[in-house]
């Protein structure tokens, strides 16, 4: 990474850090504190279940409201306000713009997602009151849910280098929501017959895989995560954002900021 | 080598919803500014300085034309680290403060962590902010954002600063110290290329100006001869309690402030007006030819638009 994606990415990362975007940590460890008591009270051998499947799923919905709602405004705020005349008249390239505000929303998450996912073993440590050698695989889980954030934040800000704030929220929110149900969208497309089957079999690769990337129920149930399945994710997500995040650096590339 | 070398840049923006039709900000713009030189665009709000401005910049592309920085393209890369930018009323991260916006943009502008830091002190120093360098930028005032932006335009020692209405909202301290900020600029051999509609800071700074208006170029002309064209007639003033009854006949346009007399006439009855104050014995305070001013020149540069626009109503 160059010196000025590297500044980019920490500025980006300093002002969510300011604008009190971590703060959404409080509200996170009252609902796995107040969720780990509840369940320490009332589930009967179950609880380890309930708290990693509980866990991992706030943990990624929180990071992907984070990564929806400061992505669709990491270049349009920058327009809106002008502070990127000042960075644009410098010997910054607009890619690099681009590129430094992703790293630096992703360092965001990934900062956010590690007091999470502490947070999360503190609760499963409260409940269960020891760790088991199958709880390695929620470190996999955890992985895949950043690697998760990493295709939203790049599609959020593909979508805000050419439409309205509002409308980008709506483009990632829906593509994420279609994106946990590809496994059936696919199932649905190699059961349909001619055009809209093909249709189907399009949209199926076209919109991102998050279910794929979803090993929360597995790992609850203490089950592995093949190596195979790591290795996959990790190119899928790099493609994929990598794809997303070039759309965005062509769109910006030639935009004139009136 | 030139500093800016302007060849026919022109810029038109499609506007309406559906039936988008092409709106001109900037017609084919010609313009030459040499090194060390201190030009000044001028122009009514609207008129098309800031459309230059961000065409040179790179924030917008030109829809033909195209224009040299410097001997190089405005593609070249290599541009932005000889020039410095301000634009107008600046904006900045205010989440950061003035020392830690300007090691940003120090960064961005590749110096080193060691020089930057050095260089973001100096500056702070000279734009008098040394003592807020702490501060969050929300909590600044519009003069120092002002100064911040200064700062920020010549932290990396640019060979050519670009500024978008520098004084615009200021108090009169603040225009006085980015009119010193900008003759220190020259002193130091900088080229400057500022926007302005306030005349008499462009008077004081310029060497040569340029008007602008609905987005053409209307005229160029160095300031200093400008203003040396007399216009044919004298100012004289002396002290008197009324219009002596002799001066009207000398074609004197007089008015009375005070126990002094202001008369302004023809240059070719200049003796003759000398003569009647000895002949009453009024003592004269002062006999100076009329000059031109900036703003007569930029008024004649501006009127054919506007009679062009009267005729066709």
């Amino acid at each position: 990474m160059n010196s000025r994606i590297a500044s980019i990415a920490f500025n980006t990362f300093r002002e969510a850090v300011r604008d009190r975007v971590l703060y959404n940590l409080i509200a996170f460890a009252l609902l796995i504190s107040v969720a780990a008591i509840l369940v320490g009270e009332i589930s009967i051998d179950i609880e380890r279940l309930v708290v990693v499947n509980l866990g991992l799923t706030a943990v990624s919905l929180f990071g992907v409201v984070i990564a929806i709602f400061i992505g669709i405004g990491l270049v349009s705020k920058e327009i809106d306000k002008r502070t990127l005349y000042t960075v644009l008249s410098r010997p910054v390239r607009r890619w690099e713009f681009v590129v430094g505000k992703f790293f630096g929303l992703t360092g965001t998450l990934v900062v956010n997602t590690f007091f999470m996912a502490l947070g999360v073993f503190l609760a499963l440590l409260y409940v269960a009151h020891k760790f088991e050698k199958a709880d390695v695989w929620l470190l996999a889980a955890l992985y895949f849910i950043v690697l998760q954030f990493l295709i939203v934040c790049a599609l959020s800000l593909f979508f805000s280098s050419f439409s309205t704030p509002l409308m980008s929220a709506v483009f990632t929110f829906a593509l994420f929501v279609i994106g946990n149900l590809a496994e059936d969208l696919r199932g649905f497309a190699r059961m349909t017959p001619g055009v809209g089957g093909g249709l189907a079999t399009i949209m199926a690769y076209v919109v991102p895989n998050f279910s794929a990337l979803n090993v929360i129920s597995q790992v609850a149930h203490g089950d592995a995560v093949p190596a195979r399945l790591l290795l996959y994710n990790t190119i899928y997500a790099a493609l994929y954002s990598a794809m997303a995040i070039s759309g965005a650096v062509l769109l910006f590339q030639r935009r004139n900021l009136k | 080598m030139a500093a800016i070398e302007i060849l026919d840049l022109e810029k038109s923006y499609r506007v309406g919803f559906w039936r988008q039709r092409p709106k001109l900000a900037l017609r084919p713009l010609r313009l030459t500014i040499e090194q060390g030189e201190v030009f000044g665009f001028l122009g009514p709000n609207g008129a098309g300085k800031t459309t230059t401005l961000k065409l040179l910049m790179g924030l917008v592309f030109p829809t033909a034309g195209t224009a040299r920085i410097l001997g190089m393209g405005l593609d070249d890369p290599r541009v932005k680290s000889q020039i410095g930018f301000l634009p107008e009323q600046p904006y900045f991260y205010d989440h950061l403060s003035a020392r830690e916006l300007l090691n940003y943009y120090g960064r961005l502008s590749g110096l080193s962590a060691k020089a930057c830091s050095a260089r973001v002190e100096q500056l702070l120093g000279r734009v008098g902010l040394s003592d807020s360098a702490g501060l969050q930028l929300r909590k600044f005032s519009k003069g120092m954002l002002q100064r911040v932006g200064l700062a920020q335009a010549i932290l990396h020692d640019p060979k050519l600063v670009f500024l978008d209405e520098p004084m615009s909202g200021l108090d009169p301290m603040g225009r006085r110290e980015v009119r010193d900020l900008i003759q220190q600029l020259r002193s130091e051999g900088k080229t400057v290329f500022f926007s302005t509609h306030i005349l008499s800071d462009a008077e004081a700074l310029c060497d040569r100006v340029g008007i602008i208006h609905q987005g053409e170029l209307r005229g160029v002309g160095a300031v200093a001869e400008l203003t040396s064209q007399t216009k044919g007639k004298v100012e004289v003033i002396f002290v008197a309690p009324a219009v002596p009854a002799g001066l009207a006949n000398l074609g004197a346009d007089a008015r009375v402030s005070g126990d002094m007399v202001n008369a302004v006439l023809p240059e070719e009855q200049q003796e003759a007006a000398l003569e009647l104050l000895r002949r009453e014995r009024l003592k004269l305070i002062s006999l100076t030819p009329v000059r031109n001013s900036l703003e007569e020149y930029y008024v004649q540069k501006l009127r054919p638009a506007e009679n062009r626009k009267g005729a066709s109503a």
